[in-house]
């Protein structure tokens, strides 16, 4: 029993050590911008370099945009395949998973292809290009939007709500609104945070569609030549990261952290 | 019940004729209509696009001359080192990440450790591209903390022993800064799924823990752990961000390949470039597919 406990230990520590090791060494180098002093210097810099907010911003603007179609898709989805066609169900469910075989860098080249020319020009005009990033994210999301929704319904029994408000002369939009999705408040919440949490760092499909009008990008080319700039950056994007993941976990306690298993692209 | 419900809430006005009122479940498939057309635009046509493009020549003739193009020593060679590196960190980060969900779930650690861990994994697994990478910069680089520390304090340079971050093994070890999380987190629910009375059954009829494991846990975790691992493969194999912004680009991964292609058709022949990408795809198709048989099999003794 002892020993075993000794080994338990043993990978506790290895693990602990490994993941916290990169973590303080890009925070001490973020606080020595300034020669032989701790100062957060890094990051007052960081503060006052517009094209970092602005990129801030563009990329919580698509996440934003990115959770309400992702949601609009899949809610009125999900609850129709329930109501309506059971049977249609499985199909959806593989459909939704399909995005796992796409890598990203495969699904922007294919986008690209498609949409830089023929019928739909997306990438001639700002507002079609952004639109095409949208489209992609909730591509690359569908898994995690598809889960959280579908776990969601299961957890309420749709069906029998459905014909509760029916039978008291609810009109449909009555139904989704004051019904349906007040109780998927928690299973929302939770996909838009990590929807959230997939975009704002995201590099691969943003750098191809709009460059550096989007954080991920940013992030990269600061690194390339601003290496105190890049650890103060480093450090906030892991925090963002860690809020949005305390969020999924606080709205979803009920075991239905089952969606942030896995992640966006790496 | 159902149907009375239904003739209630539509009976506001006027009752319809007995034939409409069962609606017929041929137009229920219209309601999933908006899915399926989205679906269809921006997963279905840009991956047919690119798997079209693969088997048309420079004119748009149908030709095998890009699939063969895919079996020339440098494609094959980016493919293989892909395959290595996602193979190596899904081994490593499997076992790893067995051993820690088992070092977390088996007991005998607080449970803050344990829970503030688990919420760590959920992070570090989310914490991936580009600034992964520079973190590891920052770590382990030419003027990393640790590559400093260890040659000034233990007199150990990491470089003059051969490692370089950005090559082959400083891939790996950065990659699984997001595997071993990842397997961690899908893992512990099958471990916690290993029933006591397993255990307690194999020690009164006289097990040693090894017989045990042996005999009980491995096969009945095996689905469950290969299932793992090859989730771990799928996700280093498209990965592209953290290896661009590591190496600068300079490994030969197909990702990397296919980013620049994209940006400047380094093959010289944009077809080929689609046949690259969806070679990518047959081979994520394939692992994914024996997750899913692996899945169902760990379910079969692991569903309460």
């Amino acid at each position: 029993m002892k020993k075993n406990l000794f080994w338990n230990w043993f990978w506790i520590f290895i693990s602990l050590t490994y993941f916290f090791i990169p973590l303080y060494a890009t925070f001490n180098f973020s606080l020595k911008a300034r020669k032989g002093e701790l100062s957060l210097l890094a990051y007052q810099q960081m503060m006052e370099d517009p094209r970092i907010l602005r990129s801030l911003i563009f990329s919580t603007e698509i996440g934003l945009l990115t959770i309400l179609l992702g949601l609009l898709l899949m809610v009125p989805t999900v609850y129709w395949v329930r109501l309506k066609a059971p049977r249609l169900r499985p199909v959806i469910e593989f459909i939704s998973l399909l995005p796992f075989v796409i890598p990203a860098i495969v699904l922007v080249f294919g986008l690209i292809r498609t949409y830089s020319g023929g019928i739909f020009p997306l990438t001639n005009t700002y507002t079609g290009t952004n639109f095409l990033l949208i489209a992609g994210y909730v591509v690359i999301g569908l898994p995690y939007l598809y889960r959280s929704v579908d776990a969601g319904m299961s957890a309420i029994d749709v069906v029998t709500l459905t014909e509760a408000a029916q039978s008291l002369g609810a009109s449909w939009p009555t139904i989704m609104l004051r019904v349906i999705i007040p109780n998927l408040r928690s299973a929302m919440l939770g996909a838009a945070f990590l929807t959230l949490a997939i975009v704002l760092g995201e590099f691969t499909v943003a750098t191809f569609l709009v460059g550096l009008k989007a954080f991920g990008p940013v992030i990269w080319q600061v690194g390339q030549n601003r290496a105190y700039e890049a650890s103060a950056l480093v450090i906030v994007s892991f925090i963002i990261t860690w809020v949005l993941m305390g969020l999924i976990n606080y709205v979803g306690r009920r075991g239905a952290a089952d969606g942030s298993v896995a992640a966006g692209p790496r | 019940m159902s149907s009375n419900a239904r003739i209630v809430a539509s009976g506001g006005n006027r009752p319809k004729p007995p034939s409409l009122r069962k609606s017929p479940p041929s137009f229920a498939w219209l309601g999933v209509l908006p899915f399926l057309l989205f679906v269809v635009l921006f997963l279905f046509l840009p991956s047919l696009s690119l798997f079209v493009g693969g088997f048309q020549d420079a004119k748009g003739n149908f030709t095998l001359e890009n699939i063969r193009g895919l079996f020339t020593p440098f494609i094959l060679n980016a493919y293989w080192v892909t395959i290595k590196i996602s193979l190596a960190t899904a081994l490593m980060g499997g076992i790893v990440g067995f051993f820690l969900a088992y070092a977390l779930v088996a007991g005998g650690v607080p449970n803050w450790v344990r829970s503030s861990l688990m919420t760590f994994c959920g992070v570090a697994s989310n914490f991936a591209g580009v600034p992964l990478a520079q973190a590891f910069i920052f770590t382990l680089g030419r003027v990393g903390l640790l590559t400093v520390f260890l040659r000034e304090a233990l007199h150990i340079d990491l470089y003059e022993q051969g490692f370089n971050l950005y090559s082959f093994w400083g891939l790996s070890v950065t990659y699984l800064y997001f595997q071993l999380p990842l397997m961690v987190l899908i893992i512990t629910p099958p471990i916690e799924g290993l029933r006591r009375e397993w255990r307690e059954a194999a020690e009164n009829l006289g097990a040693t823990s090894s017989q045990y494991w042996w005999h009980v846990g491995v096969p009945v975790l095996m689905p469950s752990l290969l299932g793992s691992m090859i989730l771990l493969f799928g996700n280093a194999f498209g990965a592209y961000a953290t290896a661009l912004s590591l190496t600068g680009g300079l490994i030969n991964l197909v990702t990397i390949l296919i980013g620049s292609q994209i940006k400047g058709d380094v093959l010289h022949n944009p077809n080929l470039g689609y046949a690259l990408a969806f070679g990518m795809v047959v081979v994520m198709a394939v692992v994914m597919s024996i997750y899913y048989v692996l899945r169902r099999r760990s379910e079969y003794w692991l569903k309460k």
